[in-house]
């Protein structure tokens, strides 16, 4: 049976729109204009047992609606969801007590009182018996290296030494289901490298369902195999992180290195040239031509090297939330998407 | 029933802990509070003093008068809820309200306890203080105690006006799920608790035709009859009714309270990212 089950979850806000400056502030007093806004659009998913999946999306594409559709902070307008069996927005007390939701920046802890006190907290509130607690804690902290953090008040820790915190206050009570909005964001790389570890080796050896939405390329690629790319609301992708390469990444990095820092002018006709250091030259060609080009480049010119490769991630991912957004009408999301990159191939 | 109690329990003890964190601030607050009970005292002496000493509405003289307002201060000092109404409508503004909603926690009761810790922190230590003016005012207190029925009367109207305090601005508060800033409409039921409460002056001392329009609001039991009952101003056999009127309005505001919190989840729209 599948952990999570998504029919049809559809969510909608109808949204104050103010116009900027005075004259509009008082008006609003007397009518306002509002917008519908269709955060989520009837978006089906099923999530299985011990997967690990990204979602990700432009700013407003409906990720962390979706997150918080999942874990009953807010209704839906339409649709059905099951969450371990549970409708989330019921907020059953044993649906509560076998998931978690960490929310990057958001705290959850008490502000003036050392992290300690609010893992003792949640040991109550979740009713974890006192040796599950201590065993658990022992190992998040060893996991975490957080021991000397421990008697600190979580107004005096670090961004990412709270992010920590935060994890194992969500982890404490072993979840079956963890939604993960952007955990890392603000981090610097050492504190991003350490949490990308941390839950990998932990869904690893738990098989915690998890989903985990991210704006960093490294945190998906490093954790997740499978992706799902919502914009507008909608999803429109959903499948392997090699397969929106595959998919989307219209073109190729060819990488030219010449005998000498001579090199040619008219290589344009091949593709964009992007980046020129002589002797290395890089040009971005079609897919569809890169055999023909490589060949004629070869036939042509004198080349100590070359080079093929896919396009960085993030610029694929760039260009497919571009287009989506084009498509939807400069990112409005009140339209449809028309996008026609609409690929389920899970 | 006993892993509900530990939980309780760890809440109160942790929410005691917190208060304690900022010494300052802590101090100041609690050994201060009884300044006010100082200036209300001057301000009746010179009321009573400008107008020879008469009685006021022919019930309260000044010592009447001034013992009234202590009793009434430790009634508000029970039903008098700072920042409650305030502080839910602010948790539902910037979406700290979230994890009363994913954790398996109930936000009503654990605001009753953090406001229980509030209110046991600041009090223990302020005793001393109220108690030093209590003893100074002793001699206002023409009566002395009441008899023993009278004084568990009294105990069960300030423990009951605590919980009515507490429903009563933790229902204002879920007020914010539709309004999300609800400063004016607490300044509105502050202005209506300051006069209708007995707070300021004791309400069997307005026109009949006043005294029983407010007699029917819920306000009188937060500070009135608290006071009264002690100064046997309340005749005997009406105590029972009285009390049982609190607890009927103690009832329907836990019943609104939780209706306000389980409507305004429905609409709530999680903000704050």
């Amino acid at each position: 049976m599948p952990m999570i089950e998504i029919q049809g979850l559809t969510k909608s806000y109808r949204v104050y729109q103010k116009p900027e400056g005075l004259w509009h502030s008082v008006r609003g007093l007397f009518r306002r204009q509002y917008r519908d806004v269709h955060a989520v659009r009837s978006i089906d998913l099923t999530v299985d047992e011990g997967e690990f999946v990204a979602f990700l999306g432009p700013n407003g594409a409906g990720k962390t609606t979706t997150l918080k559709l999942l874990s009953g902070v807010i209704t839906p307008t339409e649709g059905t969801a099951r969450v371990l069996g549970f409708t989330p927005w019921k907020r059953e007390n044993d649906y509560r007590r076998r998931f978690a939701l960490v929310m990057g920046q958001k705290n959850q802890l008490w502000w003036d009182l050392p992290a300690q006190e609010s893992f003792r907290l949640h040991q109550q509130i979740y009713a974890i018996e006192s040796s599950q607690f201590d065993r658990t804690l022992a190992e998040l902290v060893d996991l975490l290296d957080v021991a000397e953090l421990l008697g600190r008040p979580v107004r005096e820790l670090s961004l990412g030494e709270r992010m920590k915190m935060e994890l194992i206050a969500a982890l404490l009570h072993s979840p079956d289901v963890l939604f993960l909005d952007e955990p890392t964001i603000g981090l610097d790389v050492v504190a991003q490298h350490n949490i990308q570890s941390f839950l990998r080796y932990y869904q690893e050896k738990r098989r915690t369902t998890i989903l985990l939405t991210s704006h960093y390329m490294k945190d998906v690629a490093a954790l997740c195999k499978r992706v799902v790319i919502i914009t507008g609301g909608e999803i429109m992708y959903d499948g392997s992180l090699a397969g929106i390469i595959d998919g989307f990444g219209g073109q190729k990095i060819v990488t030219l290195l010449f005998v000498d820092d001579n090199v040619p002018s008219d290589l344009s006709r091949f593709g964009e040239v992007f980046d020129v250091q002589p002797p290395k030259m890089r040009i971005r060609v079609q897919r569809s031509r890169v055999a023909e080009v490589m060949a004629a480049i070869l036939a042509t010119y004198a080349l100590e090297d070359v080079s093929v490769e896919d396009p960085p991630l993030e610029d694929v991912i760039a260009d497919v939330f571009n287009r989506a957004s084009h498509d939807n009408g400069s990112g409005d999301s009140t339209q449809p998407n028309q996008s026609s990159f609409t690929a389920r191939t899970r | 029933m006993m892993a509900r109690v530990t939980t309780w329990w760890t809440i109160l003890r942790i929410c005691i802990e917190e208060r304690l964190v900022y010494r300052a601030d802590f101090a100041l607050g609690t050994l201060m509070r009884f300044l006010p009970i100082v200036t209300q005292v001057f301000l009746w002496g010179a009321i009573f003093a400008a107008n020879g000493d008469t009685r006021i509405a022919g019930k309260y003289d000044f010592s009447d008068m001034i013992a009234y307002y202590l009793l009434t201060m430790v009634g508000r000092a029970f039903s008098s809820m700072p920042g409650l109404a305030s502080g839910i409508s602010l948790d539902i503004r910037e979406g700290t309200i979230k994890k009363y909603l994913t954790q398996p926690i109930d936000m009503v009761g654990f605001l009753l306890l953090n406001r229980m810790a509030h209110k046991l922190v600041y009090y223990s230590v302020a005793i001393g203080p109220f108690a030093l003016v209590f003893w100074l005012c002793r001699g206002y207190f023409a009566d002395g105690w009441p008899e023993p029925l009278v004084m568990l009367a009294f105990i069960a109207t300030l423990i009951m006006g605590f919980l009515l305090g507490f429903f009563l601005e933790a229902a204002i508060g879920m007020i914010g799920f539709w309004f999300l800033e609800v400063s004016s409409l607490l300044f509105v039921y502050m202005l209506f608790n300051f006069f209708c409460s007995g707070h300021m002056f004791p309400i069997d001392i307005l026109p009949e035709f006043a005294r029983r329009i407010i007699e029917l609001l819920l306000l009188p039991y937060l500070a009135y009859y608290p006071a009264a009952i002690f100064l046997g101003k309340v005749p005997l056999e009406e105590i029972p009714f009285r009390l049982s009127v609190q607890a009927g309005w103690l009832l329907f505001f836990i019943v609104f309270c939780y209706y306000m919190f389980h409507r305004g989840v429905k609409r709530y729209s999680g903000f704050g990212g």
